[in-house]
């Protein structure tokens, strides 16, 4: 006992004198503190300026569960489309050996650096009635896209698959390809070996992927307002209702803001304990 | 090239690799266990894959049981997935999110067994491998030797016409290794297809195998069984394996001219090209030249001294590049450190010569 306490104390003392000596350097402390703070004070006062003497009646205001209802339901939608035909892209840009592999990265990582509004302008023009996919669909099934709930659902794919296939493509390189291997000498064709080996593998890339997926369509607004148009209750989300509050009302911005800062902080800590912690 | 009906695997494989080209002839009966023994880098693995289907041949062919699985000039590839072949792999692979119950039932699973059936089948497997209790574990869970028995029981579960071993015992710690290779020795010989292992690991290599085939850069240098490769070596490669100093040399009767003009003398008569053998143990060093009975002597110059088991390995330079073994208490008594002058002797008994062609 005695002894383990002495190891224990010069242990520490080792611990404490290898701090001191491995001082964090300020040129590097002094610009983290401030980043941080550039990031953390925005949201304080947020939280600072929220009327919270009113909070109560001004979340039973009918529109604000509406928007709410609506911002997770699309940025869902969304997400598990993204999921769809992203992980297969991603597994194509990882796996697959053909020509122009490039340029389709290239080409996928475009709504990253596209700016929104112009992504919804794109989109009307593809999907819009007169669009080319759009007046197609409008004239053979009748479907019309832009200022629909569909619509913001589709705005915010765009804007949010990139993400996705960046971080499940990610995923399957840092995956090692000879369990594929191993898979395929043990009988398993390449789309058994896809979803009982591979998909298994990259899971929690996979699930990384879809919340930040998941976050980014929650936050669009460029594209959606562009593409889909801002009506209550069928293309309003959230951020939309945040932006139309400031002109009018900004207690019921702030109010707003608070609600899809928790919303969003809230379901993003339990996927990240439930899904994102290492295995 | 024709097929004996005996031989289940007959192989002429034929690859490009960077420096050199891989061609070497293979054949396996039922039953039978060849071990495919090389230095890094000499193609084995290579040759491993291209058995697997996971690398398609530049030339040749693998017939397997009279079915042609690889065939570049009549145009015939069949995929891994449908080849009757069962590997092990070297870190052995097992699937990280699948119980060892569900890494052996994968492929029968993916052979379209029920998977209750597929189940039964891979507890089978466990519990004849002694690992009933760990069913369930996760492969991060097992130990080493665990972890290479699963991967056994999950090659052998799809009941492969050829079993392939890349370098079975590699990951395991010492003390495992041997515990797990006399294991291995008895699932191999129980095994009814051919099996073939590859290895750089001569004990590996001598206790598993009927067989051995040595390469080297992608060609075979020797073939046959542990006694005769370990015998008469024919490289220095299997000289260094199982430690023996090899010398080439032109005999004319006892006499073994060697390319430098040291003439070694050996017991046995032979004439034309000729290997000579004889191990360290057999090399004596003195301070000074010594007489005696018909021995061949020569001075050298010590360039290493490396413990080797309870005794010295000194490695000599000189006319004849030779390692020596001797006690440590005559190690003392000739205060020998590298870069000495020495005088070697070797008795012509204690030399092996045997043909080079």
């Amino acid at each position: 006992m005695t002894s383990d306490t002495s190891i224990g104390t010069a242990s520490r003392r080792v611990r404490s004198r290898r701090h001191g000596r491995s001082r964090i350097p300020l040129a590097l402390l002094i610009p983290a503190v401030i980043g941080l703070a550039f990031l953390v004070m925005p949201l304080a006062g947020l939280l600072i300026r929220t009327p919270w003497a009113t909070l109560p009646q001004r979340l039973a205001e009918p529109g604000i569960l509406t928007a709410l209802g609506l911002s997770l339901q699309t940025a869902t939608l969304a997400t598990v489309l993204c999921i769809l035909f992203g992980v297969p892209l991603a597994w194509l840009l990882a796996r697959a050996e053909f020509p122009g592999r490039r340029l389709v990265r290239a080409l996928v990582t475009v709504p990253l650096v596209l700016p929104p509004v112009v992504g919804g302008v794109a989109l009307l023009l593809v999907f819009g009635r007169r669009g080319l996919i759009g007046s197609w669909l409008d004239a053979t099934f009748g479907i019309t896209l832009p200022f629909t709930t569909a619509g913001v659902v589709l705005a915010e794919a765009f804007v949010a698959m990139p993400f996705l296939v960046i971080a499940v493509e990610g995923a399957l390189r840092g995956a090692d390809s000879r369990y594929e291997e191993a898979a395929a000498t043990l009988g398993a064709t390449r789309w058994a070996t896809f979803t009982r080996v591979t998909l298994p593998l990259v899971a929690p890339g996979i699930a990384a992927g879809a919340v930040l997926c998941w976050a980014r369509a929650l936050g669009e607004f460029g594209a959606t307002i562009t593409f889909a148009g801002n009506f209550p209750g069928r293309t309003q989300t959230m951020p939309l209702a945040v932006y139309l509050a400031l002109e009018t009302d900004l207690q019921a911005a702030i109010v707003l803001s608070l609600i899809l800062l928790t919303v969003s902080v809230a379901i993003l800590a339990a996927l990240r304990d439930k899904w994102i912690a290492s295995p | 090239m024709s097929a004996s009906p005996a031989s289940a695997l007959d192989a002429h494989i034929k690859v490009g690799l960077g420096g050199f080209d891989l061609d070497i002839n293979l054949t396996v009966a039922a039953g039978q266990v060849v071990a495919l023994l090389g230095p890094n880098g000499a193609g084995k693995t290579t040759a491993l894959r291209a058995l697997a289907g996971l690398r398609p041949l530049s030339g040749g062919h693998i017939r397997l049981q009279g079915d042609t699985l690889d065939d570049p000039d009549g145009n015939v590839f069949t995929p891994p997935e449908k080849r009757p072949i069962g590997v092990v792999f070297q870190d052995y692979l097992l699937f990280p999110h699948l119980s060892a119950l569900d890494n052996v039932a994968f492929g029968p699973r993916r052979h379209g067994m029920a998977k209750a059936e597929a189940r039964a089948l891979a507890a089978r497997w466990l519990d004849r491998m002694g690992l009933a209790e760990f069913v369930g574990r996760k492969p991060r869970h097992l130990s080493g030797g665990q972890a290479q028995r699963v991967a056994l029981a999950r090659a052998l579960a799809v009941n492969p016409a050829l079993l392939l071993l890349d370098e079975p015992l590699a990951a395991l710690d010492a003390r495992t290794r041997v515990d797990t290779r006399a294991e291995l020795h008895h699932h191999l010989h129980d095994h009814p297809g051919a099996t073939l292992i590859v290895t750089h690991d001569p004990l590996d290599a001598m206790m598993l195998a009927d067989h051995l085939v040595v390469i080297e850069d992608g060609a075979i240098v020797q073939q046959g069984d542990a006694q005769t490769v370990t015998a008469r070596p024919r490289t220095d490669y299997i000289a260094r394996l199982v430690g023996l100093n090899l010398y080439q040399g032109t005999a004319t009767a006892t006499a073994v001219a060697l390319p430098g003009g040291f003439i070694l003398t050996t017991a046995q008569t032979h004439s034309g090209q000729v290997f000579v053998a004889f191990p360290p143990a057999a090399v004596s060093l003195h301070q000074n030249r010594p007489e005696g009975s018909p021995r061949n002597t020569w001075q050298a110059t010590i360039t290493g001294v490396h413990r080797h088991g309870d005794n010295l390995r000194i490695q000599l330079g000189g006319p004849l590049t030779t390692a020596a073994d001797i006690t440590p208490a005559a190690a003392a008594q000739l205060h020998l450190t590298p870069g000495q002058q020495i005088w070697a002797a070797v008795k012509a008994t204690e030399t092996h010569a045997y043909p080079a062609e």
